[in-house]
C-alpha cells in the first residue's frame, strides 16, 4: 500500500567521493619484484582451513597444490611461485588484530617454474561436473570479499534450476577499481569465464552489472560479449551500495531475496566478475588461484595504481613498491574505506580476499567529534536494508540489546551508509558491531552454561545411581552373610543332633 | 599508526551539524529581514533581545550540565531556536516576551530533557503557546505595517521595545484570522468580512502578523531552497499544507460563509513558517517518510480543526505540540520494510 514511498529499484544508498580516478586509467601493474619469502595462509576462504601436504624442506613449483581442501565447504591453495618451503608456522593474518593463523612460508627461487598440468583443449565442451571440479580444484574463491569457494556455489545453482548468472561487477567501494582494470584489460578472458560459469551451472543467461562510472569497462565489455546473445551487459547507476549482491539483483531482476534465504529461491546465483576471470584461468589455463589485481591508493600512496600481486607477498613489500612512506600513513585498510578492515600493521599477506590496500593519509581520515543524534533520520534515508540505525543505536547505548535485535540488527549488513551520512559523526557501525559481538558471546555463554548444567545434571545422576549401587551391593553383602550365617547355624544344629 | 580497534567506514561525508544549522539560518533570514523592513526597528531590537538571550540561556544550560560550552554554542541550533521565538512574536512585544520565551525554549523546552536531540515538543512552539496563554495582551497587539523612516524612528521603537511605552490603538489592529473569528463572534458573514482583504498582499507578506511570519512566497522559496539542499524532506511541509488546503477547500464549498478559503488559509498566521521550519524540526518529528506524512497530516487536520471550530483564532503552535507529543507513538508504529521481509517483519516468500 505504500509502495510508493519506496524506490521500486533502488533502496538508501549514498554518493562518496568516489577517488577512483587515481587508478581507473593506469595499467595494471606486472612488475611487482618477486618477494624472497611468501607467507600463505591455509585459511583465506569461508569454511574450512586447507590441510597443508608438503613438508619442510621440500622444493615445490609454481602452481603445485599446498595444501588441500577438506569437507564440502573449503578451498585448495597452490605456491604462487616455485621454492623451497621453509615452515609451516603461525603468521600473523590480515585481520584487525593481526590474528595468527597456519600459514606456509615458501622461500623462492626465482625459476618461477610452473607445475605441468594438463590443459584441456576443448574448455568449451567440458561437462558441468567437470568444470565444477577444475574450479574448486583451483582454489577459486569469491573475489569481491566474501571468499566463498565457488564450486560450491556453481553445484549449488546446477542442483537449484537457476535461470540466471548475475555477474556483479559494480565496485561500488569508492577507490576500489581493481575490478575497473580487470574489465579494461582483459574482458575477453572475463566473458570466456562467464560462459564456463553457465555451462557449469547448466543456466541460460547471464547479466554483467557495471556502475556506471566505469564506460571503458562497460564498453570493453560489451564489445567482448557481442557474439555471446546469452550474455547482457547493462549499466546501473553509481552508488553505493550498488554492489552489495542483493541490491544490484533487485535492480536488475525487481526481485528481493527473502530474509531467510539466498538467491537461488528466486532462481539467481551471482559471482564477481575477478572470479570470472578466475574461473577462465582455472578451466582454459589449468592456472590455480595464485595471484590477484590489488588496488593501491589511498593519500599515503604516491603512486597508486593497481598491482598483480601474487598471493601471500607481504602487504609492506607492496606499498613500498607503489613508494608509500611510513610517517605519512595514518591508518592502512584492506578492501575499501566503507567495509574494509584496519590492519595493525603492513607486515601480513595479501591474500585471496584482499582487493585493495589503502593508505590513508592523516587528511584522508578526518575524524570530528562526536555529538549527540539530533534525529535528523539521514541514516534511515541512507540505509539500503531498511533499518532505523539511530533507534538500534539508542538502544544498543542503554545496552538493550533484544530491543535492537527486534529492530532488525541481524539484517544489518555493516555497509557503513548509515556512519557515513551521519551529521554528528556518531559511529553507528561500531555500535552494531559491538552489539553483533555481544550478542554472539551471550549466544556462547548461554551455551557453555547449558553444557555445565547438563554435565552436572549427569554427574549428579551418575553419583546417585553409584549411590545405589553401592547400597544395593552392600544390602547384597549383608543379606549373603546373613544367609551364610543362618546356612551355619542350621548345619551346626543339624550336627549337633546328629 | 594507529592500533585502535576503529570500525569501518573510514571516510564520512562533510555535512555536520552545524553546516545544517547555518543552512536553516541562512534560509531564515529572507523571511525575518523582511519582517524587520516591514515592522521597523522594534522587530529589529526584538530580533536582537531574543537571539542573544538564546545564547545566554544555553550557556548557562550548558555550564549546568558541564558540557563543553564552545562546540555546542557554536552549532547553531541555539540561534535557530532564538530565530524562530522571534519570528512567532507580534514585533511590538516589549523585550522581556522576548527574553521569557527564550528561557521556556532553550531551558524548557530543551535542556530540561537533556539538550539537544532528547526535546519532546518543538522549543520555539512550546514557547510561543506557553507565552501566548501566560500574556495574551503583549501576544496579540498586532501592529500596522510601518516600515523602516515611515513609521516610528529608532528611539520611538527603542522605547516601544525596552521601556514599555504605549503602543497606539491608531497603529494596530488584528491579523486576518483574528479579525475573521471576532467576526463570526458578532454575527458577521464572510465575503464582507474579508472586503479589505488583499490575497495578493497576503502572499507577499504586506500585512500585519507576527515578526517572521508574514510572508509566505519567501518563506516558500527559502523552503524550497531547504528541500534542493537535502537539509528538509517533502513529506511533512507537502502533506501539512495540502490537508489544510483540501479540508478548507471542502468546507469553504459546503459553506463560504463561514469557512475561509484554501487561499486565505495558506497565506495566514504561522502556516507556512510551522509547515517548513517547525514541524520538519528533526528531533520532534517522526523519522520514516510514512510516519512524517501522518505526521504532517496530523498537523494540518488540527490547524483547521482549531482555526474554524476552536477559541483562538490561529492553531498551528497547538497542533504541532499535539503531534509532537504522538511523534513516539508513529515512529515505534511505522517501520521502513526491511530488504527481504514484508512490513510486519517476516520474510517474503520465496520465488
Amino acid at each position: 500500500m505504500f509502495e510508493f514511498l519506496e524506490n521500486p529499484k533502488f533502496r538508501g544508498g549514498i554518493h562518496a567521493e568516489e577517488h577512483k580516478a587515481e587508478t581507473c586509467d593506469k595499467p595494471i601493474a606486472m612488475n611487482l619484484p618477486l618477494p624472497k619469502k611468501l607467507y600463505i595462509p591455509v585459511q583465506q576462504h569461508v569454511g574450512k582451513p586447507a590441510e597443508p601436504i608438503v613438508k619442510v624442506g621440500e622444493h615445490v613449483l609454481k602452481g603445485q597444490l599446498l595444501a588441500y581442501s577438506q569437507g564440502t565447504i573449503s578451498a585448495p591453495v597452490h605456491a604462487p611461485s616455485s621454492g623451497v618451503i621453509l615452515d609451516v608456522q603461525d603468521f600473523p593474518s590480515p585481520h584487525p588484530s593481526a590474528l595468527p593463523i597456519r600459514t606456509i612460508v615458501i622461500e623462492t627461487d626465482g625459476q618461477e617454474k610452473w607445475f605441468k598440468y594438463a590443459i584441456p583443449e576443448k574448455p568449451f565442451e567440458l561437462s558441468p561436473e567437470e568444470i565444477c571440479l577444475r574450479v574448486g580444484g583451483a582454489g577459486v574463491v569469491g573475489l569481491g570479499g566474501a571468499v566463498f569457494p565457488s564450486a560450491v556455489k556453481l553445484n549449488l545453482g546446477r542442483k537449484n534450476q537457476i535461470h540466471t548468472l548475475l555477474i556483479n561487477a559494480g565496485e561500488c567501494e569508492p577507490y576500489l577499481t581493481c575490478d575497473d582494470l580487470l574489465m579494461q584489460e582483459r574482458a575477453g578472458e572475463i566473458v570466456s569465464g562467464i560462459r564456463l560459469m553457465l555451462r557449469g551451472m547448466n543456466a541460460p543467461k547471464a547479466i554483467v552489472g557495471i556502475e556506471d562510472n566505469k564506460a571503458r569497462a562497460f564498453s570493453e565489455m560489451t564489445e567482448a560479449s557481442n557474439n555471446f546473445p546469452e550474455i547482457s551487459v547493462v549499466q546501473v547507476p553509481t552508488r553505493y551500495p550498488m554492489g552489495w549482491d542483493r541490491q544490484m539483483l533487485r535492480y536488475l531482476t525487481g526481485k528481493e531475496i527473502p530474509a531467510d534465504g539466498r538467491a537461488t529461491d528466486v532462481g539467481v546465483i551471482i559471482h564477481n566478475v575477478a572470479t570470472a576471470y578466475a574461473v577462465y584461468q582455472a578451466v582454459c589455463l589449468s592456472k590455480p588461484l595464485i595471484s590477484r589485481v590489488v588496488t593501491v591508493s589511498g593519500g599515503a600512496v604516491p603512486k597508486p595504481q593497481n598491482v598483480e600481486v601474487l598471493i601471500g607477498t607481504l602487504m609492506s613489500e607492496v606499498l613500498a613498491f607503489c613508494g608509500v612512506e611510513n610517517e605519512k600513513l595514518a591508518r592502512l585498510i584492506m578492501g575499501g574505506p566503507m567495509m574494509g578492515e584496519v590492519l595493525p600493521h603492513a607486515d601480513v599477506p595479501v591474500v585471496k580476499a584482499s582487493s585493495g590496500i589503502l593508505a590513508l593519509s592523516h587528511e584522508d581520515i578526518f575524524e570530528p567529534e562526536v555529538k549527540p543524534c539530533i534525529r535528523c533520520s539521514s541514516c534511515v534515508t541512507a540505509c539500503p536494508v531498511g533499518l532505523l540505525p539511530l533507534e538500534m543505536a539508542s538502544r544498543i547505548k542503554a545496552n538493550k540489546l533484544d530491543a535492537a535485535v527486534d529492530l532488525g540488527l541481524k539484517d544489518c549488513i555493516s555497509c557503513g551508509s548509515c556512519s557515513y551520512v551521519c551529521p554528528s559523526n556518531i559511529p553507528l557501525v561500531h555500535y552494531f558491531k559491538f552489539a553483533s559481538g555481544e550478542l554472539f558471546s551471550r549466544q556462547q555463554r548461554e551455551h557453555k552454561a547449558e553444557q555445565t548444567k547438563r554435565l552436572a545434571e549427569n554427574r549428579t545422576h551418575r553419583m546417585e545411581r553409584i549411590k545405589a549401587e553401592a547400597e544395593e551391593d552392600a544390602r547384597r553383602v549383608m543379606e549373603a552373610r546373613a544367609a551364610r550365617q543362618a546356612a551355619e547355624a542350621q548345619a551346626k544344629a543339624q550336627e549337633e543332633k546328629a | 599508526m594507529n592500533a585502535k580497534p576503529i570500525s569501518s567506514p573510514h571516510i564520512s561525508s562533510a555535512r555536520r551539524v552545524d553546516e545544517i544549522m547555518r543552512k536553516v539560518i541562512f534560509a531564515l533570514l529572507p523571511a525575518l529581514g523582511f519582517g524587520i523592513i516591514i515592522f521597523g526597528w522594534s522587530a529589529l531590537f526584538l530580533t536582537f533581545v531574543t537571539v542573544s538571550s538564546a545564547l545566554v540561556f544555553e550557556a548557562i544550560c550548558l555550564k549546568l550540565k558541564g558540557s563543553a560550552i564552545e562546540s555546542y554554542l557554536l552549532d547553531g541550533s541555539a540561534i535557530v531556536t532564538g530565530l524562530l521565538v522571534a519570528m512567532t512574536l507580534p514585533p511590538y512585544a516589549p523585550w522581556w516576551i522576548g527574553v521569557v520565551g527564550s528561557g521556556l525554549a532553550i531551558i524548557l523546552g530543551k535542556h530540561v530533557y537533556g539538550g539537544l536531540g532528547q526535546n519532546l515538543f518543538n522549543p520555539a512552539m512550546l514557547a510561543r503557546v506557553a507565552l501566548l496563554i501566560s500574556f495574551p495582551i503583549e501576544m496579540t497587539t498586532w501592529v500596522n505595517v510601518s516600515p523602516f523612516f515611515t513609521g516610528l524612528d529608532i528611539l520611538e521603537g527603542f522605547k516601544i521595545t525596552f521601556s514599555g511605552a504605549e503602543i497606539s490603538d491608531a497603529i494596530t489592529g488584528a491579523t486576518t484570522l483574528g479579525f475573521v473569528k471576532t467576526g463570526f463572534s458578532q454575527a458577521q458573514l464572510l465575503p464582507d468580512l474579508l472586503s479589505d482583504y488583499s490575497g495578493f498582499l497576503a502572499f507577499i507578506g504586506w500585512e500585519r502578523g507576527s515578526l517572521g511570519e508574514t510572508s509566505t512566497l519567501l518563506i516558500l522559496l527559502s523552503g524550497i531552497w531547504l528541500m534542493r539542499q537535502g537539509v528538509i524532506q517533502w513529506f511533512i511541509p507537502v502533506s501539512l499544507l495540502a490537508t489544510v488546503a483540501v479540508l478548507s477547500t471542502l468546507f469553504n464549498l459546503i459553506d463560504s460563509t463561514h469557512y475561509l478559503s484554501a487561499w486565505v488559509h495558506l497565506n495566514s498566521g504561522a502556516l507556512m513558517l510551522v509547515a517548513f521550519f517547525i514541524a520538519t524540526d528533526y528531533v520532534t518529528s517522526p523519522n520514516t517518510p510514512l510516519g512524517q506524512l501522518i505526521f504532517g497530516t496530523g498537523c494540518g487536520v488540527f490547524i483547521f480543526v482549531i482555526r474554524s471550530w476552536g477559541g483562538y483564532p490561529e492553531g498551528t503552535g497547538f497542533a504541532v505540540l499535539l503531534m509532537n507529543s504522538v511523534t513516539p507513538l508513529i515512529d515505534h508504529y511505522i517501520r521502513p520494510r526491511i530488504y527481504g521481509r514484508t512490513r510486519d517483519g517476516k520474510p517474503i516468500e520465496g520465488g
